[in-house]
């Protein structure tokens, strides 16, 4: 900017000031005019970040006696579904025995469930390969299928075959007594 | 030629900010100095948790507050606003929500069923419908307040004014059954005036006077008197229309330093710029 | 873009794309080495104020559509859902809604300038008519923008200005049903007016290309008036007047910031913070205060159809402004006698705006009643809006013709530089030039 101002003055005797101080005052301005640009520019893109009433409704509280053994039930959750289930002796039993299986995402069963609460599995209902909502049998494991591109998970919710790199996804949840969950 | 031009600006805006007087011939709303006036003014949280519990215990029967939500109760500046705790998680919130019962649909068998209220519910409506809120109050239909303090000219003064200025109808003022005399209400009265002189300043508003001394007792001990209740009130419904006022103000005054010493560092570079130049 | 480009491709890949699309000769040309006079005041910088006005409500109103709904049952809702939910929802709202305020004090400021310096005169007759359709489109946007938030204010405002169209003969009633969309303002109203209301800032933003191209063919007029007549007259608009604007932009955001932070509402009213409501009009229906003159001027006729007629003329008649001043000064500052009307003017646009905000039957000085005359006693507002409107009228229509042929201007400068530079004695700006030293 100082470049321009000398070069394009047209009575160029501008002797006897410091040129440092001069530049400074251009650069300062010119700062404050970026630095004004950018403070500005955080609320226009914070607000498409998920507004206050999004936010609010972004936890539920879900009754599980609702739940029968060996049954699942989805809710939506932030937009997604979300798998409640119930699972059978057999069905943790089979989830317990490949923990020790060639898995591409290793995990125990007893990591993807809370402690002493092995028969509830809460999942995350979208496929991690490309967010299709998986359904539960007809996959070769016993657990989902996902029926956009053929990934199968087993009664952990755990990617055994197909395009899928990850397992279902465990949400944040607590129980708040032996029949209410509180998910997010 | 600059200072002249912010004149002329600041002269066409005192001239049209003129209109905003013009309505009714209610009488001027009296002036409070609430906290929250001026440049830095900030909720007084304690007055806004009276003003609260007035809207609760005596406005609410009739009045809805649509716009608002329980966890609102809970952000920053509001009236139950922990610091460091989440509007959601609001202990506050929870429990004045969970003593409303709310509408709700029973995802299980599809029955319309009540549930006790979460910080995320709206404040409920105490009427169904407009129909019936209309019946319940001799045809008039209580306006929600979730905005009323943005409604109104002078705001919560006027809230204020209204809330605490009912008085008896001077003497030669006909009042029709289920309207009552106040004189910071807009209207006309000139119709239903028999005395001498001109007709008192002020209309005749549906809701009778809601306060009285003692009516609410504050948490804090502060005395219950019309006065007080009114002014609490006021703050509080001036708090749910402009809630990110105090996010506003500061926001504000970071931006006018900013923005001065901006102007500052353009000046001295305008004037450096254009020292060479005869003009 | 008056003479030959000075831009110099620097580098290899300048040069490619100069030879393909020269974008960069375009902004060179026309904003780094268009040559400028050098004697422009502060009243200049509006123009660069208005396209950051422009920029700044486009930007916001974008963010807005992101969150609005636009259906009369959530309109109201969504609006305080932006100010109570959306993160810095507040603040994209009140800046969107103050800077309308902003956008129109400044094209005031602007346009009075081209008023008072002859900007319209030859060889700016187009400049200034893309200046008028800008004009034109922004009121039609302000106006449907004004009706999206679905307020007390925004229906029955909407109500009022559509049956304006029902005053024409014949197609009247037939153009109000099309613009509404059914019998009476509703949710097809509001539907198109939003969906106008987003397209039609870009239509602004198109006409103000133009409106900058016809500037850069003849070049700035300036306030003497006098043709540019050298290179000496001239400075180039980087670093001379980007430094200026931009000084002059940031006065400007902290008046704007003033409302913003510290007044939101001060400029609108209270009644939109009331949902619509079709059984019920507000006491004291009055537009945002830019209309106000108009609205004057509307109510100062007491026909219907005159009204309209004389509203939409007052209009008109900048178009065709360059035709009517017959003076061959530009500048009112060698013009004594044009000055002293053009001053009046000013104060008649300020008293119908001032008008326009106040019930037409009151009266201008309380507690005096004259005689009625046409349906108005003589001490009210009615009255006053008719005065200032004939003055309005005989402005353009009388004054500016006639003046122009009558009146002596006083000796102008050679060029733009003489004054300024050498400062004869008998130099006859005097108290007028004086401010303009400062800037």
């Amino acid at each position: 900017m100082a470049d321009t101002v000398v070069g394009e003055n047209p009575d160029p005797h501008a002797a006897g000031e410091d040129p440092n101080r001069r530049d400074f005052i251009h650069i300062a301005a010119g700062a404050a005019a970026v630095g004004a640009v950018g403070a500005l520019a955080w609320p226009f893109i914070d607000q498409m970040n998920p507004s206050a009433d999004t936010l609010a409704l972004a936890s539920v509280e879900f009754d599980l006696s609702k739940v029968a053994l060996g049954q699942q039930v989805t809710i939506k959750w932030r937009g997604k579904p979300l798998f409640i289930r119930k699972r059978t002796e057999a069905e943790i039993a089979a989830a317990i025995a490949d923990d020790g299986a060639n898995l591409p995402d290793p995990q125990t069963d007893a990591e993807r469930h809370k402690p002493g609460k092995a028969e509830w599995m809460i999942l995350i209902g979208a496929c991690t390969h490309l967010g299709c909502v998986p359904t539960f049998a007809g996959g070769d494991y016993g657990g989902w299928f996902c029926p956009c591109h053929g990934s199968h998970y087993d009664t952990s919710g755990r990617i055994r075959r197909g395009p899928a790199p990850l397992n279902l996804p465990v949400p944040d949840y607590e129980f708040l007594s032996d029949t209410t969950v509180k998910v997010g | 030629m600059l200072r002249k031009g912010i004149a002329l600006a600041a002269l066409g805006l005192a001239l049209v900010g003129g209109p905003a007087l013009a309505a009714g011939a209610a009488a001027a709303p009296k002036h409070v100095d609430f906290s929250f006036k001026g440049p830095f003014g900030k909720f007084d949280q304690a007055q806004l948790q009276r003003g609260y519990k007035v809207y609760r215990e005596v406005c609410a029967a009739c009045h809805g507050m649509d716009l608002l939500s329980f966890r609102n109760l809970g952000q920053k500046g509001g009236p139950f606003y922990v610091p460091g705790v989440q509007e959601n998680d609001n202990p506050y919130v929870k429990t004045i929500a969970a003593e409303y019962q709310i509408n709700d649909i029973d995802s299980e068998t599809g029955d319309v069923i009540q549930r006790p209220g979460t910080s995320a519910d709206a404040f409920p409506n105490p009427y169904p419908n407009e129909a019936a809120a209309r019946a319940g109050n001799g045809g008039a239909m209580p306006p929600d307040l979730s905005v009323m303090a943005k409604a109104r000219h002078h705001g919560a003064d006027y809230i204020y004014s209204l809330l605490s200025g009912y008085r008896e109808p001077p003497a030669g003022l006909t009042v029709t059954p289920g309207q009552y005399y106040n004189p910071y209400m807009a209207g006309d009265t000139t119709p239903f005036w028999s005395g001498d002189g001109h007709a008192p300043e002020g209309g005749f508003i549906a809701m009778p006077p809601q306060l009285a001394p003692d009516k609410i007792t504050f948490d804090d001990g502060t005395p219950s008197t019309i006065d007080q209740q009114a002014k609490d009130v006021a703050a509080f419904l001036y708090w749910a229309a402009e809630p990110k006022m105090e996010e506003r103000k500061a926001f504000g005054f970071g931006a006018m330093i900013y923005l001065v010493i901006f102007a500052g560092l353009l000046y001295a570079s305008y004037r450096r710029i254009w020292r060479n130049v005869a003009h | 873009m008056s003479g030959h480009s000075t831009y110099e491709p620097k580098t290899g890949v300048e040069r490619w794309l100069d030879t393909r699309l020269p974008i960069i000769r375009l902004g060179w040309d026309s904003i780094v080495d268009y040559p400028t006079p050098k004697n422009l005041n502060y009243w200049w910088t509006f123009g660069g104020i208005l396209a950051v006005c422009l920029m700044i409500q486009i930007v916001t109103g974008v963010v807005l559509a992101m969150h609005y709904v636009p259906h009369i049952d959530h309109a109201f809702a969504s609006v305080e859902r932006i100010m109570r939910d959306v993160n810095y929802g507040w603040l994209v709202r009140y800046m969107h809604a103050n800077g309308a305020s902003m956008f129109f004090i400044a094209v005031y400021i602007h346009m009075f300038r081209g008023l008072y310096y002859g900007s319209y005169k030859a060889p700016r007759e187009v400049l200034w008519i893309l200046g008028c359709i800008i004009y034109l489109l922004m009121m039609a946007t302000a106006f449907m923008g004004y009706v999206l938030p679905w307020g007390q204010m925004s229906f029955h405002g909407a109500v009022v200005i559509t049956n304006l169209f029902g005053a024409l003969p014949i197609v009247g009633e037939a153009i109000t049903t099309w613009l509404w969309g059914g019998f009476a303002v509703d949710n097809a109203t509001l539907n198109r007016f939003f969906s106008l209301h987003f397209l039609l800032p870009f239509m602004i933003a198109g006409v103000v290309g133009l409106h900058i191209w016809a500037l850069h063919v003849p070049g700035n007029n300036n306030p003497t008036g006098v043709n540019v007549k050298s290179k000496a007259d001239t400075v180039p608009f980087h670093p001379y007047y980007t430094v200026k604007d931009g000084f002059a932009i940031v006065l400007f955001l902290i008046l704007f910031a003033t409302f913003l932070f510290y007044n939101p509402n001060a400029l609108g009213h209270a009644d939109n913070y009331i949902p619509a409501n079709p059984l019920v009009t507000p006491t004291h229906i009055v537009p945002e205060w830019y209309f106000l003159p108009f609205y004057a001027i509307l109510r100062a006729v007491p026909d219907k159809l005159g009204g309209v007629i004389l509203m939409f003329g007052a209009i008109a008649v900048l178009f065709v402004l360059p035709w009517l001043d017959t003076s061959k000064v530009r500048s009112m500052r060698y013009r004594p006698t044009g000055k002293l009307y053009f001053l009046i003017f000013v104060l008649a646009c300020l008293v119908l705006g001032y008008c326009g905000g106040q019930l037409p039957d009151d009266h201008v000085i309380p507690g005096l009643s004259t005689f009625t005359l046409i349906d108005a006693d003589l001490n009210s507002f009615v009255w006053l809006s008719r005065l200032a409107t004939l003055y309005y009228f005989g402005y353009f229509l009388v004054v500016l013709p006639i003046l122009g042929l009558t009146e002596t201007p006083t000796a102008q400068p050679e060029s733009i530089s003489t004054p300024v530079l050498s400062h004869p004695a008998g130099m006859p700006a005097g108290a007028v030039a004086a401010p303009e030293k400062k800037g």
